[in-house]
């Protein structure tokens, strides 16, 4: 099918260069390191308070995985404005590949990278923080890394054609995803939040994201969060496609 | 017909009420000509451009692009042409040899098919020198002629072109040139965009001129240059220059008078389109001088397609970049 041969020939450039220098996979590694290492031991003595009863590492790096999927992919848009800038968008948009294939290509590209990175940010908190793996849990909490990272990587293309400038990008983006963050329970779990703020939280589809990251990740697989977090998650993530695929198509860039 | 437009329109939306960038078109070009398209910045070029390569949707109008049509197969009229943007759309951390090779499969070749065109393609624009290394180490020159070269991989019927040789030096102006007459000699046909009339006179076979949207004038360099029939004199008056085309307008001599802004000297440039330069200087320093206007210079010359350009438009254009 058209799509997926045209999308595999966006993914497979766009990895490509990724490969080429993979320097920034690793500098992206550095800031949830950073939270693992100079935050996550003053959870420890939280161990069994509300909000913690799977131990602190077990709930702080689900909440963790949750904040590098946010944060790795919602800056994608950068490294496509650079691209307008130089005539590639436009060059490609002259040809026959399906508009969808050019979004597509580079948001599996970033949620390839993500996935990586998780993995490896998971696997160094064993041996850091005396995380306990269950891999099973593991393995499904990826599906919703997978689904934020489209969700997110796909917004930020969209945002970066309406925008073509990295000094509106920027600024937006943190604006955004400032209380999106301190609102899904990444860093202390909501558990611990006053009634209003939790009653805030309620319209973040991230905070599900976290709780349903944290139940996978801790083996509880009867928890509500994981089919709400799939439910919210899945239609952000369609949302965010749809929206951008469209800016794909008319950008005048 | 590669190219026909009847009454193509672009208008944009903005706040302080709708932008008309083009009003009603009607262009045709012909199988394999290379055809200019002028006009000032901000005339409606560039829209009518990306219209054409279906990368801005019309808003009214119709036009057949290589034997489809633009508002309802636009992926048809995809296949058939080139495009080579201002910047060129080429990425500096991958190869020339690897972005033919890309280009060929965005255009549905199979791998093998892709590659061996991007040979055939190295080997046509002499790229072999560099092919291998990363596009950011090229010259300006080299970009130019990657860029015009993956335009080309697919063996589009027509091929768009805008500004191809502006930032060039002289050198790689002619090699480019050159190039462009060599798509020419092998069927592709040219629309090219350019802010240098030398070059529209010395490569195009046929142009327009577009300004405020519409097409002002259409034909052959030569016709078009014939349009401003006999010569021009230039002359610079010192002040008075309100005085002097009073004095020149009426003259028998003179067909018309076209007045620049003085410059900071207070000279003002006027334009005269006479039927015989020759024998009109002597009238008019005779008619000047007996009414004591000053006068700094005086030029004699041929029309030259920047005439053509400022009688249609009113301006120069290079002035308007």
């Amino acid at each position: 099918m058209k799509l997926i041969r045209d999308t595999w020939l966006v993914y497979a450039r766009q990895l490509g260069l990724v490969i080429r220098q993979p320097t920034w996979v690793f500098i992206m590694l550095i800031q949830p390191l950073y939270y693992l290492i100079l935050f996550g031991p003053l959870l420890n003595g939280l161990e069994g308070m509300p909000g913690f009863e799977a131990g602190a590492m077990e709930t702080f790096v689900p909440g963790l995985v949750i904040m590098m999927a946010m944060f790795g992919t919602l800056f994608s848009g950068f490294g496509l404005i650079a691209e307008i800038r130089e005539g590639v968008i436009e060059r490609f948009r002259v040809t026959p590949i399906s508009r969808l294939a050019l979004l597509l290509g580079r948001s599996l590209r970033d949620v390839t990278t993500l996935v990586f990175q998780a993995l490896i940010l998971v696997l160094l908190s064993s041996p850091i923080g005396g995380l306990t793996i269950y891999w099973d849990g593991l393995a499904l909490m990826m599906l919703i890394v997978i689904g934020i990272g489209l969700a997110l990587s796909a917004a930020s293309y969209g945002v970066a054609i309406v925008l073509k400038s990295e000094d509106a990008l920027a600024p937006l983006l943190n604006t955004v995803t400032q209380p999106v963050l301190l609102l899904s329970g990444i860093m202390l779990p909501m558990a611990l939040a006053p009634d209003w703020l939790q009653t805030v939280a309620k319209f973040n589809p991230f905070a599900y994201a976290v709780d349903a990251a944290r139940a996978l990740f801790n083996g509880d697989l009867a928890s509500n969060a994981i089919w709400q977090a799939a439910v919210f998650i899945g239609a952000l993530m369609l949302l965010l496609v749809f929206w951008s695929a469209r800016k794909f198509s008319r950008a005048a860039a | 017909m590669l190219i026909e437009t009847k009454g193509l329109r672009k208008t944009f939306r903005a706040r302080k009420g709708n932008v008309e960038a083009v009003r009603g078109v009607d262009l045709s070009v012909k199988e394999g000509e290379i055809f200019g398209f002028l006009g000032p910045n901000g005339a409606g070029k560039t829209t009518t451009l990306r219209m054409l390569s279906t990368l801005l949707e019309p808003t009214g109008g119709s036009a057949r692009v290589a034997g489809a049509d633009l508002l309802k197969e636009p992926a048809q009229v995809r296949r058939q042409i080139g495009y080579v943007g201002q910047s060129g759309g080429t990425w500096g951390e991958v190869t020339a040899r690897e972005e033919l090779v890309m280009q060929g499969r965005l255009y549905e070749m199979g791998k093998t098919a892709a590659r061996e065109r991007a040979v055939e393609v190295i080997e046509a624009f002499e790229l072999s020198e560099f092919a291998d290394r990363k596009v950011k180490t090229y010259s300006g020159g080299q970009r130019r002629r990657l860029d015009v070269a993956l335009g080309t991989v697919h063996q589009p019927s027509l091929l768009f072109l805008d500004e191809p040789t502006t930032g060039l030096d002289p050198q790689a102006r002619a090699h480019m040139w050159d190039e462009i007459k060599k798509l020419r000699e092998r069927g592709t046909a040219v629309f090219i965009t350019t802010h240098y009339l030398d070059e529209a006179d010395a490569l195009c076979d046929r142009l327009a001129i577009i300004d405020h949207g519409e097409i002002v004038t259409e034909g052959t360099p030569i016709e078009l240059k014939r349009q401003i029939a006999g010569d021009i004199v230039l002359v610079g008056v010192n002040g008075a220059a309100a005085k002097a085309v009073a004095l020149l307008e009426p003259a028998e001599y003179v067909r018309e008078v076209q007045t620049d802004e003085p410059d900071p000297t207070g000279v003002t440039l006027l334009r005269l389109y006479v039927e015989n330069g020759s024998a009109a200087v002597p009238e008019i320093l005779r008619a000047l001088d007996r009414a004591e206007v000053t006068i700094s210079s005086m030029e004699l010359h041929r029309p030259s397609l920047d005439d053509v350009f400022l009688r249609q438009t009113g301006r120069s254009l290079r002035e308007s970049d």
